[in-house]
């Protein structure tokens, strides 16, 4: 691995044209994220948290500036080329999880593979493997729908990895889900961010943001605050609320 | 993704709305049955006719004796038998184009065998008859000369007699059967010939010489022993009916010695055309079954248009999830368009059976013969194919034009 940033912004800046009026959703924005780190990026809506996702997620191509990938320049790109990027190097974690409603755990885990061009036998194999790190081995045939909400996004987490990806970003990953299987899924992104995953996720909670080692937050497009912190474990934070709940349960 | 998972994923999709997919289906299926089973009767339908026109034998004039006028009153045509048997020797003679002219008595008699009876037609025909209808004998001889101008007591009969005198399985080849309280004996047995043009059995008749018919059936009074009622004629293969038609009429005129002003003591009507006349028009019958068929697989390729469209809407978020996970455009376009082709494939291949089974039971209880053209199938089954690629490209585009964060966010 070389020591070069994983992503590297400069002077990204994303203007939208509605009607006769332009939106600038993010102003000139430089930044730059290693290898290994856990970054929340936060904001209120129209911040531009959102498009700056979209833009290192490889969703979106800029309107002016430059955006390095893992070592790849992202900039006029076509839709394909741009897929099959976010196909290598980004796994997408989302607040709705977007299952395929009928397929099980495993096919929607296989996924991304499918567009890879992996053939059965080995999809088959890494999407197990995957749902084995989340732990959901023992649920692979299970449908979303026989999913509890904290599982189903386990799937979805799955899902982002499956191709090893050098990103994993996560938009508001715990916004439809429960205290203590929010605390599970932190947990689970703080285990993966200690294996040497990358985590970047898009929130608006600060109790999400104190689980990430850096926290970046964005007002009106610009980046306003970039700062390390120590973060909070989550696996110890959910042993506690377990101890609170065995309290009030007795 | 492979074209076996393509199918798999799209079969799915298909599964997870049912009674949606049937019923878009039910379009196509609609559509193909209709072109499978409009162009089987129609096709049957030129069949028959064709055969009929062949059963008729090719090439065929019929004259038929003028009308008289009596007292001013118009008599129809054939009510005087202005043709001799001496005409039709004229003709074969007298118009090389000609190959055969036999005179014709047409009457209806009973015809006792044994203690069953049967009413039927008697044809009263002169030597060259069965080579002019294109008649075979499916036993026994045709009349010898002497019989024919002798007026021999012989008798030729056609298949629906046979089954009604003798019933199955008897040879009736030298029975003897009585004509009106007169005694024939059976030469032969007429090959079938199914129905005529009309619909009416060509089987239900016996043929006897034309000067024992005058004599022994229809109890001629006429003054002129010679005189028929009418006269086939054939023509050549490859001559000019018409043609021959023109100079049938001249050496007519003459030998009745008709001056220009008098009208033609005859009829000329070729039975050739009369049939193809019928023939052309089952044709156009064919081609309007085909086209209102044709118009409903439209219609049906429409509805598979329709529902795309809808399922693309409903999946937007899905079509985005795959873009974000590195769908490329052709993989989300091929996903839309195999679903639409499954459907309509599918729904083609119900169609055949539907259509191939209906043919069969319209020529079952109609009655109606059909007939089942394996190309028409392919085509169907290919067109119904088409129609899902072509009504299923405007939704599969849609598709993979989508924006992926649009998509993500659509709800």
């Amino acid at each position: 691995m070389d020591d070069a940033p994983l992503i590297e912004t400069r002077e990204l800046a994303k203007t939208y044209v509605m009607g006769d009026q332009r939106v600038r959703a993010l102003r000139r924005v430089t930044l730059s994220i290693a290898r290994g780190e856990f970054v929340a990026v936060m904001g209120p809506s129209g911040s531009g948290k959102s498009t700056f996702m979209n833009l290192i997620g490889c969703l979106d191509t800029p309107t002016k500036g430059e955006y390095r990938i893992d070592g790849e320049s992202v900039g006029g790109l076509s839709p394909d080329r741009l897929a099959e990027l976010r196909n290598r190097k980004i796994g997408f974690v989302f607040q709705s999880f977007n299952l395929l409603p009928r397929a099980t755990a495993l096919a929607n885990v296989s996924l991304p593979m499918l567009y890879a061009g992996a053939d059965r036998a080995t999809r088959a194999a890494r999407a197990q493997r995957a749902l084995d790190v989340v732990g959901l081995s023992a649920r692979m045939d299970h449908r979303p729908s026989q999913l509890s909400g904290g599982q189903q996004q386990r799937v979805a987490i799955a899902r982002a990895l499956v191709n090893a990806p050098a990103l994993l970003l996560a938009d508001e990953p715990t916004g439809a889900l429960d205290t203590r299987t929010s605390l599970e899924i932190m947990a689970l992104f703080q285990s993966l961010n200690k294996e040497g995953q990358t985590v970047v996720v898009v929130t608006h909670e600060p109790d999400v943001a104190e689980f990430a080692g850096r926290v970046v937050r964005f007002r009106d497009g610009k980046v306003v605050d970039d700062r390390r912190q120590t973060p909070r474990d989550a696996a110890t934070q959910l042993a506690a609320l377990g101890a609170e709940q065995a309290e009030e349960a007795a | 993704m492979s074209p076996v998972e393509a199918l798999r994923s799209a079969l799915d999709a298909l599964r997870a709305n049912v009674l949606r997919s049937a019923l878009t289906m039910l379009g196509i299926i609609i559509g193909v049955t209709a072109v499978i089973v409009m162009v089987a009767v129609g096709s049957g339908a030129r069949a028959k006719v064709m055969q009929q026109i062949q059963s008729l034998g090719s090439n065929l004039i019929i004259v038929v004796s003028g009308s008289m006028t009596s007292g001013g009153v118009r008599m129809g045509v054939g009510s005087r038998w202005s043709l001799s048997e001496e005409d039709g020797a004229a003709l074969a003679r007298d118009v090389p184009s000609i190959q055969v002219a036999v005179g014709t008595v047409r009457g209806s008699a009973q015809i006792v065998a044994g203690n069953t009876n049967w009413s039927t037609v008697v044809l009263g025909v002169g030597p060259g008859y069965l080579e002019a209808r294109d008649w075979e004998l499916a036993a026994g001889r045709d009349f010898t000369a002497q019989e024919f101008s002798g007026a021999g007591k012989v008798i030729l009969l056609g298949e629906t007699v046979v089954k009604n005198l003798f019933g199955e399985g008897v040879d009736p080849v030298g029975q003897i059967i009585r004509v009106r309280a007169t005694p024939f004996t059976v030469t032969g047995v007429l090959a079938r010939k199914g129905q005529n043009t009309q619909g009416q059995d060509q089987d239900d008749v016996v043929v006897v010489p034309v000067a024992t018919a005058k004599q022994k059936v229809l109890g001629s009074s006429r003054a002129n022993a010679r005189a028929v009622a009418a006269m086939l004629v054939k023509v050549r293969d490859g001559e000019d009916m018409a043609d021959a038609e023109r100079q049938m009429r001249e050496v007519l005129r003459q030998r009745h010695r008709l001056t220009a002003a008098q009208d033609d003591d005859f009829w000329i009507r070729n039975l050739t055309e009369v049939a193809n006349t019928q023939l052309e028009s089952s044709k156009a019958l064919a081609l309007l079954l085909a086209a209102v068929a044709g118009v409903s697989l439209l219609v049906g390729g429409i509805g598979i248009m329709n529902i795309m469209l809808v399922s693309v809407t409903e999946r937007t978020r899905e079509i985005g999830l795959r873009l974000a996970v590195g769908a490329r455009r052709r993989d989300i376009l091929s996903q839309f368009l195999i679903e639409a082709t499954t459907l309509a494939a599918i729904g083609g291949a119900i169609g055949v059976v539907l259509g191939v089974g209906g043919s069969i039971i319209v020529a079952e209880l109609g009655g109606w013969p059909t007939l089942i053209n394996p190309e028409v199938v392919l085509a169907a089954v290919g067109f119904s194919a088409l129609i899902g690629v072509f009504f299923g490209f405007y939704p599969a585009q849609r598709a993979s034009h989508l924006d992926p964060i649009e998509a993500l966010r659509h709800e």
